[in-house]
């Protein structure tokens, strides 16, 4: 399948405020527009990957991802996941991910307390087979942004040894140089074992905190997003 | 019939914004607090008069939607005299 045949569905929600900017990123990437997809929606059209953009969904009323994770369009979702599609949750979409229960764990407040939002590093973990890091290259450096005040990862130990063990870690904060500046500790809000991303056990669903869909040109400093976006879709196509 | 659900982190799970807290209580002078814990509070009005149904409704409610039983605890009161 060729980039441009790809069929990609980015969800809304009231309060998503990503969705345009994953959307503009997705369609420089292969030059089709993903469709946006209604959060009352009941249905997903054949999808090759399903993308819940970052944001505030519900203003993050209750929980993070709480009420945006019991919304109808939640359903067709969690059946496209049950039958091996793809799907990717950056950020917010990271919160409503573990809400629904595909991805275990859950983000709590920053250590820090304070909301983040700067650039950090990532490497690339080594995991078990997925589309989402199976194009990149093990150990590379990533910087992009972060921006949010839930991004502790937190899952109790057994939860977080399965996830070491079954190589579910796909990106952890790291300290290692960057051609941008961070201004900050590598791990910028208390996550355990420095998890800025991971993958369900059969690799099909991705969770991130850093926003990739913000680092895809010069202009808006770097384009290190761009990178880890080709290496999903590309991974998705073959 | 009124419901009180009252959610809290499960022990050993880290709550920086209760020791956020406690440090300003004993720079203000309240040297005796130790540990502070923040929860939250849902009051309910349910169309319900059973209280053994009630109780099971509202606990599936928790488990459903109201709580995320990975870092939350839950205890349902029904205040008397209702």
């Amino acid at each position: 399948m060729s980039l441009s045949s790809m069929r990609i569905a980015i969800l809304v929600f009231p309060g998503s405020n990503c969705d345009r900017d994953m959307m503009v990123a997705i369609e420089r990437l292969t030059g089709r527009r993903p469709a946006l997809i209604w959060h009352k929606e009941n249905t997903l059209d054949a999808a090759d990957l399903v993308i819940v953009p970052g944001g505030f969904s519900f203003g993050d009323y209750l929980r993070c991802g709480a009420l945006a994770a019991r919304s109808p369009i939640i359903d067709a979702v969690l059946d496209h996941a049950a039958r091996g599609g793809a799907v990717m949750g950056i950020c917010n979409g990271f919160q409503v991910l573990l809400e629904t229960g595909l991805l275990p764990g859950v983000l709590v407040q920053n250590a820090g307390l304070k909301y983040v939002c700067r650039n950090v590093t990532l490497s690339v973990a080594q995991t078990v087979e997925s589309p989402f890091t199976s194009n990149l290259e093990l150990g590379r450096s990533l910087t992009m942004p972060v921006a949010h005040n839930e991004g502790n990862y937190f899952a109790d130990g057994e939860e977080l040894a399965r996830l070491q063990d079954n190589g579910q870690i796909a990106f952890r904060y790291t300290n290692a140089p960057s051609h941008i500046p961070t201004h900050g500790p590598a791990n910028p809000n208390g996550s355990a074992l420095d998890i800025a991303g991971i993958v369900s056990a059969n690799g099909r669903v991705m969770g991130m905190m850093p926003h990739p869909e913000r680092a895809i040109s010069p202009e808006l400093g770097g384009v290190d997003g761009a990178t880890l976006l080709q290496g999903c879709l590309e991974a998705l196509a073959s | 019939m009124q419901v009180i659900v009252n959610i809290s982190l499960k022990e050993g799970v880290l709550d920086p914004q209760g020791q956020a807290i406690g440090r300003s209580l004993n720079d203000l002078g309240f040297k005796e607090v130790g540990e502070i814990r923040v929860g939250k509070q849902i009051v309910l009005e349910v169309d319900e008069s059973d209280p053994a149904r009630l109780r099971q409704r509202v606990a599936r409610m928790c488990e459903t939607l109201l709580s995320n039983t990975v870092i939350e605890d839950y205890e349902i009161e029904i205040p008397d005299g209702q």
